[in-house]
């Protein structure tokens, strides 16, 4: 597939969830092909990143659900805040792990899983449909209840796969983004290459096998894909583009 | 000679004294990451220490070095279940922090439309309610010591934080023993007066009768400081 036949795919008002960690592998690509369609009122679900911030600032987001929205290196994403800052988009804030637990409980098809992350904080006042729960054991802790992070599309990138889906991270962190294949009802990958089923094994060892086919509905091959985020080992950060990003709010290189 | 940001590193790697086998996390910049360093390679042996990304260091290398000596994996996923079990004593920053040490890091104003939006709560309720915590701020004054903050991120000990360890600014070191677990003056840095903590903080601050110098760094620990940060990126992290 192509980037711009995976945007195709997407309708307004959908919930789509985004891997990486940040500004670290990002689905740049995937998501400047989002930017060049007609679609709006995108439910955003991400460990934020440029990302929300090019979909906040191209006007598709209704709703931003993200424990931050960070470029790691620049902690504020200009986008996000400027968005925010206007009143143009709700957010749904989370604990990281909170978040993790969303994931996980979507993962697995249940409607939630309980944990500590959250209590006591404000998360529960500015988000009040997030519910409690009490433990049914001797310990009859109160704990969050959080809600699966259910989506429609996933979006991800990763360092290689086949064409059929299998997907390998060969940098030191796979983030969560095994989580988002998992919790999605259509998954796609880009990667920076595409390589023969045969050879997935010839750069990492078979954990690197972090998303199964079984899971994906369509692969891109990106080279660059992530740019200008970091995608190791293939490459860093591009901190040059990113301050510039950062700067401007605009993404010279998208399309 | 110490300087103020020596003092800043030794104050904060106090804090983790006594943490035995957990993994010591310092949050961005110079002075927490290089406090952690510092405890474990003097009083505190047994720590863990990551390099920033996702390992665990088995060495203790300066400042922006990559390890030599691999000892651990700690993705982010593993990052976050280390903070539910409880393994973790992290030094956090705060834009906003309260008499009871409620700390706010998601935005400044209304929630609803702030007026500056920050980074969101990122892990911060999550750390101080399963973690010993302590905090970090480089620029101690009455923005940021507010009497109430604009939303709670980390909890404070009115609101079921595990343990709020300390707090360490440029002009001093603070604790959770006042009333009702408010905080309290532990001690004042060198050319710091009582008076001048008094008026940078933006709520009333519990003050015991007599209050110490923070203590200087050894000639040993000055040295560990000169391998781990020779370039001295702590200074620029400090305002005196």
């Amino acid at each position: 597939m192509t980037a711009e036949q995976v945007a195709a795919t997407l309708e307004s008002g959908m919930t789509v969830g985004i891997g990486g960690w940040g500004s670290r592998r990002k689905p740049m690509a995937l998501v400047r092909a989002v930017l060049g369609t007609s679609v709006r009122d995108l439910t955003v679900i991400s460990y934020g990143g440029p990302d929300v911030g090019l979909l906040c600032a191209a006007g598709k987001v209704r709703r931003v659900v993200a424990p931050f929205v960070t470029l790691d290196t620049i902690p504020l994403e200009p986008n996000f805040r400027r968005a925010r800052q206007a009143g143009q988009i709700a957010f749904t804030e989370y604990d990281e792990g909170m978040f993790m637990f969303g994931l996980l409980a979507a993962a697995h098809r249940l409607p939630f899983l309980p944990t500590r992350a959250g209590m006591g904080s404000d998360v529960l006042r500015v988000n009040p449909e997030l519910r409690t729960v009490r433990s049914p054991y001797g310990d009859g802790e109160e704990l969050v209840a959080v809600p699966a992070l259910t989506m429609d599309v996933a979006l991800v990138h990763l360092n290689r796969a086949d064409a059929r889906g299998n997907a390998q991270y060969l940098g030191p962190d796979p983030y969560l983004d095994d989580l988002y294949a998992k919790a999605a009802a259509r998954c796609y990958v880009s990667c920076e290459r595409l390589v023969d089923t045969a050879d997935l094994l010839k750069e990492g060892p078979v954990q690197s096998l972090l998303i199964s086919r079984s899971m994906v509905a369509g692969v891109v091959e990106a080279p660059g894909g992530a740019g200008f985020t970091s995608c190791e080992p293939d490459y860093g950060r591009d901190e040059e583009r990113q301050r510039r990003y950062a700067e401007t709010g605009s993404d010279e290189h998208q399309g | 000679m110490s300087t103020r940001a020596d003092v800043c590193v030794v104050a904060c790697a106090e804090a983790f004294r006594g943490d035995g086998e957990i993994l010591a996390a310092g949050i961005g910049g110079a002075v927490t990451v290089l406090a952690a360093r510092l405890a474990r390679l003097t009083f505190e042996p047994d720590l863990l220490t990551h390099d920033g990304g996702c390992l665990l260091t088995g060495d203790v290398p300066p400042l922006g070095r990559p390890p030599e000596v691999v000892e651990g994996w700690l993705p982010f996923r593993d990052h976050l279940w280390l903070v539910l079990n409880g393994r973790r004593h992290v030094m956090l920053g705060a834009s906003q922090i309260d008499r009871h040490g409620n700390t706010n890091i998601s935005c400044i104003g209304d929630w609803a439309r702030p007026k500056a939006q920050l980074l969101g709560v990122r892990g911060a309720p999550g750390n101080t309610r399963c973690d010993p915590t302590s905090y970090w701020i480089p620029r101690h004054g009455p923005r940021v010591f507010v009497p109430q903050v604009d939303l709670v991120s980390g909890l404070g000990t009115d609101r079921g934080a595990a343990e709020l360890r300390r707090v360490v600014t440029n002009l001093a070191v603070l604790d959770f023993a006042g009333p009702d677990g408010t905080m309290r003056l532990v001690s004042v840095h060198p050319g710091v007066s009582v008076a001048d903590v008094v008026a940078a903080t933006g709520f009333e601050l519990a003050v015991p009768g007599e209050v110490p110098v923070t203590r200087e760094p050894t000639a040993g620990e000055l040295r560990v400081l000169d391998r781990l940060d020779p370039g001295r990126a702590r200074e620029r992290e400090v305002a005196a």
